[in-house]
C-alpha cells in the first residue's frame, strides 16, 4: 500500500510525529511510575529508572529461558518487576516514612545504585534482546510505520486507559486517592496504609517494567545503566506535567517526546537537548507546579 | 570521656599495625611493571576484554621465555590492570593510579579517545611513556594548549586524518557516491573527529554532505535524526559509532526504510557487532586496521596463538594491543634498563616497527605512525577484506 496523497513537508511531519508519539508512549509509562508514588508518598523514587532497567532484564531471562509470546513476557514481567518494587519499598522506604524528606531521597538514590552496580557487576556487557515477533513495515504516502511502533503506542495507551480505570473506578484506586489527599488520615477510615502504599509502588513498577519490556523491543541491547538516562527524562517529564498528578505525567511525557523529536527535525541535532530543555525550564517558569499541578493550598 | 580516649587508643594501635604490616613485608623480585588502561566495564567492554586478552597473552609468552632483555639479565612483567568504565574522567584517575601508586614503567592503553585523550595529559604530565593501541584521534599525541606533539605518548594505530582520506576516497571512488549523510556521537572524541575530518575530505575531492547529524552518548532514539536522514536522500551514510550504537542505529534505519549502505570506521571492528547488528548492517563497509584474511606469517602466528588460548578470532584492538606491547618491549630492551626516560628515548628512536598489523614507520618525532589501512565488508556474518589503503 503506497498512497502518494501526502506532500513531502507534510509526510516529514507525519513521520517525526511518529517518531514523538513512540518516544513519548515509552516516557509516558515510566514517568507514570515517578507521580504515583509521589503522590501517595510524597517522595520521588530515584530508584524507579532503575526498575525500568530490571524489567528489560527480567524480559531478557525470560525469553532466553523459553520462547514465549510478547504479552505473556509483558505480564510475567510486569508482575515480576512489581514485585521487587514492593519488595524496595518494604525493605527501603517503609522505615523512613516518618524521617525527613532528604534521607527519604538518599535512600532512593542509593538504591538505584544497588540495583544497577548490581546488575552491572552480574552482566558488565550490553546484551541483544532477542525479537519476540515478526516486524513488517507499512509505507502510507511517503510515512513509514512499523508493527512494532504501532504495538509500542498500542500497548502503552491501554496500559494507560487500564491505570485510570483502575484509580477511577475500583475501591483501591479509590483508597489510593484517599491516601495521595491525606496519607495521615486513611488509616482514620479503616483503609491499611502499608497495603496502599506497597500496592502504588508494585503498579508503578509494573508499569516501568512494562515500558522496559517496550523500549528493549524497540532498541534491542539490555545493559545495566540503560535506567538512568531514560528514567531522568521520565521524571523530568513527570515533573512538567505537573509531579503526582497522573494525567500530568502522561502530557509531561507526550511533550517531552515531542519537544526531542521535532528539536532534532527542524533544528540541528546536536541542540537538541539544550533546546528541549530549556524550552521546559521555560514552562517550568510560567507554571512552576507543572502543567496541571495545583500549588497545595494552605489550610489555616 | 572514656569513650573518647577508646577511640583515640584504637586509632592509634590500627595506624601503627597496618604501618608494621607494610613495613614488615617482604620486598618483590625486580620485574617490569606495565601498566593497562582499559575499557573492562561500561559502553564497550568488548573493547576492554580484547585488549586484556592480548596483553595476556603477550605478557605470557614473554615471561615463560624468561622476560624481556633489560641490559646483561631478563626482567618478568608484571601486568597492572586498570578500568577506566569507557569514561573520561575514570580514565584520567586510572592513569594517575597507575603511574603514581603502581609505579609502572609505561601504560598502554587506554582504547577509545575519549578516554586516550585525558589520560595522555595525565601521562606527560607525570612523564610516563604511554602507548595508546587503538585511539585514532589526532589530539592524544599532540597537546592542547601549546599544539606541540607529546614526548611522552604514542600509538600503535593510525590516526583519523588518515582514515577520513581513505573512507572519503573509498566512498567516492569505490562506491561512487556523490552525496553523503553523517551521524554520530558528538559527546565522544573519536565518532566527532572522524564525523570532521570525513566531511572536510569528502568536500574537498568534490562530494556533497547532504545532512550532518548528532546525537550523544547513551542515546537510543535516532529516529528523528534518521528520518531527517531520509529526507535528505543520500547516496552513502557515513556512521563512525562504536559496536554498541551501529546495530540500534542500522535497525531504526531499516525499519524506517532507509536502504543506503552504510560505511563506518575502525570503531565497528569489534566483532561483537554482527552478532548485535545481524541482517540490518550485512553488506556494510568499514576501515579497519588489519585483516586475519591478509595475514602475514608472523600475523598469522599471533592469530592462531590468540585464537588457541581463547577460541575467537583477534580483532584489531587485540592486534594493536600485541603491538603496542611489542613496541614497548622494543624500547626497553634499546633502552637497556627500566627506567620511564631511557623507555621513552628509546620510544622516540624507533624508525620502524614490524608489528602483526602490518610495518609501522614513526617519522620527525611524531609518537603517530605511519601504517595503511584496510576496507572490510560484512558479508555472510564475517567481516571480508575488500581493498587495502596505501598511506
Amino acid at each position: 500500500m503506497d498512497i502518494h496523497l501526502f506532500a513531502p513537508q507534510l509526510a516529514y511531519l507525519a513521520q517525526q510525529a511518529i517518531n514523538a508519539i513512540q518516544l513519548g508512549s515509552i516516557y509516558a509509562l515510566i514517568a507514570l511510575g515517578y507521580s504515583m508514588v509521589y503522590g501517595v508518598l510524597t517522595m520521588i523514587n530515584f530508584a524507579h529508572g532503575d526498575l525500568f532497567m530490571v524489567g528489560a532484564f527480567l524480559c531478557l531471562i525470560l525469553v532466553s529461558a523459553a520462547p514465549i509470546p510478547l504479552f505473556l513476557a509483558l505480564i510475567l514481567v510486569m508482575i515480576g518487576t512489581g514485585i521487587v518494587g514492593a519488595l524496595l519499598e518494604r525493605l527501603a522506604y517503609r522505615p523512613l516514612r516518618g524521617a525527613p524528606r532528604v534521607s527519604a531521597i538518599i535512600t532512593a538514590l542509593g538504591c538505584g545504585l544497588i540495583i544497577s552496580n548490581t546488575v552491572l557487576s552480574i552482566s558488565p556487557y550490553a546484551r541483544p534482546m532477542p525479537r519476540l515477533f515478526q516486524d513488517t513495515t507499512f509505507a502510507v504516502g511517503g510515512v513509514t510505520i512499523s508493527a512494532l511502533q504501532i504495538l509500542i503506542i498500542g500497548t502503552s495507551v491501554a496500559l494507560m486507559i487500564v491505570l485510570d480505570l483502575l484509580i477511577r473506578r475500583t475501591s483501591f484506586g479509590m483508597a489510593m486517592r484517599a491516601a495521595s489527599f491525606d496519607l495521615k488520615t486513611v488509616p482514620l477510615m479503616g483503609i491499611p496504609v502499608n497495603t496502599i502504599v506497597g500496592g502504588t509502588f508494585f503498579i508503578g513498577a509494573a508499569l516501568g517494567g512494562a515500558a522496559g519490556v517496550l523500549y528493549s523491543q524497540a532498541f534491542p541491547v539490555v545493559f545495566a545503566t540503560m535506567g538512568m538516562l531514560v528514567g531522568w527524562k521520565a521524571f523530568v517529564a513527570a515533573v512538567i506535567g505537573g509531579i503526582g498528578n497522573l494525567r500530568g505525567a502522561v502530557l509531561g511525557a507526550y511533550i517531552l517526546g515531542t519537544v526531542e523529536v521535532f528539536s532534532v527535525a527542524y533544528l540541528p541535532s546536536t541542540y537538541r537537548d539544550l533546546i528541549a530543555y530549556s524550552l521546559l525550564l521555560v514552562i517550568l517558569i510560567f507554571k512552576p507546579y507543572g502543567l496541571l499541578g495545583k500549588a497545595p493550598i494552605q489550610k489555616v | 570521656m572514656s569513650r573518647l580516649w577508646s577511640v583515640v587508643v584504637a586509632g592509634v594501635a590500627l595506624g601503627v599495625g597496618s604501618a608494621c604490616l607494610t613495613g614488615c613485608g617482604k620486598p618483590a623480585a625486580p620485574s617490569l611493571k606495565v601498566g593497562l588502561n582499559t575499557e573492562l566495564t561500561g559502553e564497550i567492554p568488548a573493547v576492554g576484554a580484547s585488549s586484556r586478552n592480548a596483553a595476556e597473552l603477550f605478557v605470557s609468552q614473554v615471561n615463560d621465555d624468561g622476560g624481556v632483555k633489560v641490559g646483561d639479565g631478563k626482567l618478568p612483567i608484571t601486568l597492572v590492570v586498570r578500568d577506566n568504565g569507557a569514561k573520561a574522567d575514570q580514565a584520567a584517575a586510572a592513569a594517575q593510579q597507575l603511574i603514581t601508586q603502581d609505579e609502572v614503567v609505561a601504560m598502554i592503553g587506554p582504547d577509545a579517545s575519549a578516554c586516550a585523550i585525558p589520560a595522555a595529559a595525565i601521562a606527560d604530565s607525570l612523564g610516563c611513556p604511554m602507548i595508546s593501541p587503538w585511539s585514532t584521534n589526532p589530539k592524544t599525541t599532540i597537546d592542547s594548549a601549546t599544539g606541540k606533539p607529546r614526548p611522552n605518548v604514542f600509538r600503535a594505530c593510525f590516526t583519523d586524518t588518515f582514515q577520513a582520506r581513505v573512507l572519503a576516497k573509498f566512498a567516492l571512488t569505490n562506491l561512487g557516491a556523490k552525496t553523503a549523510a553523517v551521524l554520530y556521537d558528538v559527546s565522544s572524541e573519536a565518532p566527532t573527529g572522524q564525523a570532521n575530518l570525513f566531511k572536510q575530505t569528502f568536500e574537498a575531492e568534490g562530494g556533497k554532505i547532504v545532512a550532518f547529524e548528532t546525537y550523544t552518548t547513551g542515546d537510543r532514539d535516532f529516529s528523528a535524526q534518521l528520518t531527517k536522514i531520509r529526507a535528505a536522500a543520500p547516496d552513502v551514510i557515513f556512521l563512525p559509532a562504536y559496536y554498541n550504537d551501529v546495530p540500534l542505529v542500522a535497525q531504526q534505519a531499516r525499519r524506517l526504510g532507509i536502504t543506503t549502505p552504510f560505511i563506518g570506521s575502525d570503531t565497528w571492528s569489534t566483532p561483537e557487532i554482527i552478532a548485535l547488528g545481524g541482517d540490518d548492517i550485512e553488506g556494510s563497509y568499514f576501515c579497519n586496521h588489519y585483516s586475519t584474511q591478509i595475514a602475514t606469517p608472523a600475523a598469522q602466528k599471533f592469530v592462531n596463538d590468540y585464537q588457541a588460548r581463547y577460541n575467537q578470532l583477534p580483532d584489531d584492538v587485540a592486534a594493536l594491543t600485541y603491538d603496542a606491547f611489542g613496541l614497548l618491549t622494543t624500547a626497553v630492551t634499546a633502552a637497556g634498563k627500566a627506567d620511564r626516560d631511557a623507555i621513552r628515548e628509546a620510544l622516540g628512536k624507533i624508525k620502524e616497527y614490524p608489528g602483526v598489523t602490518g610495518t609501522m614507520r614513526f617519522e620527525n618525532g611524531s609518537g603517530d605512525p605511519i601504517k595503511s589501512a584496510v576496507i572490510l565488508q560484512i558479508k555472510d556474518g564475517k567481516f571480508n577484506w575488500v581493498a587495502n589503503a596505501q598511506p
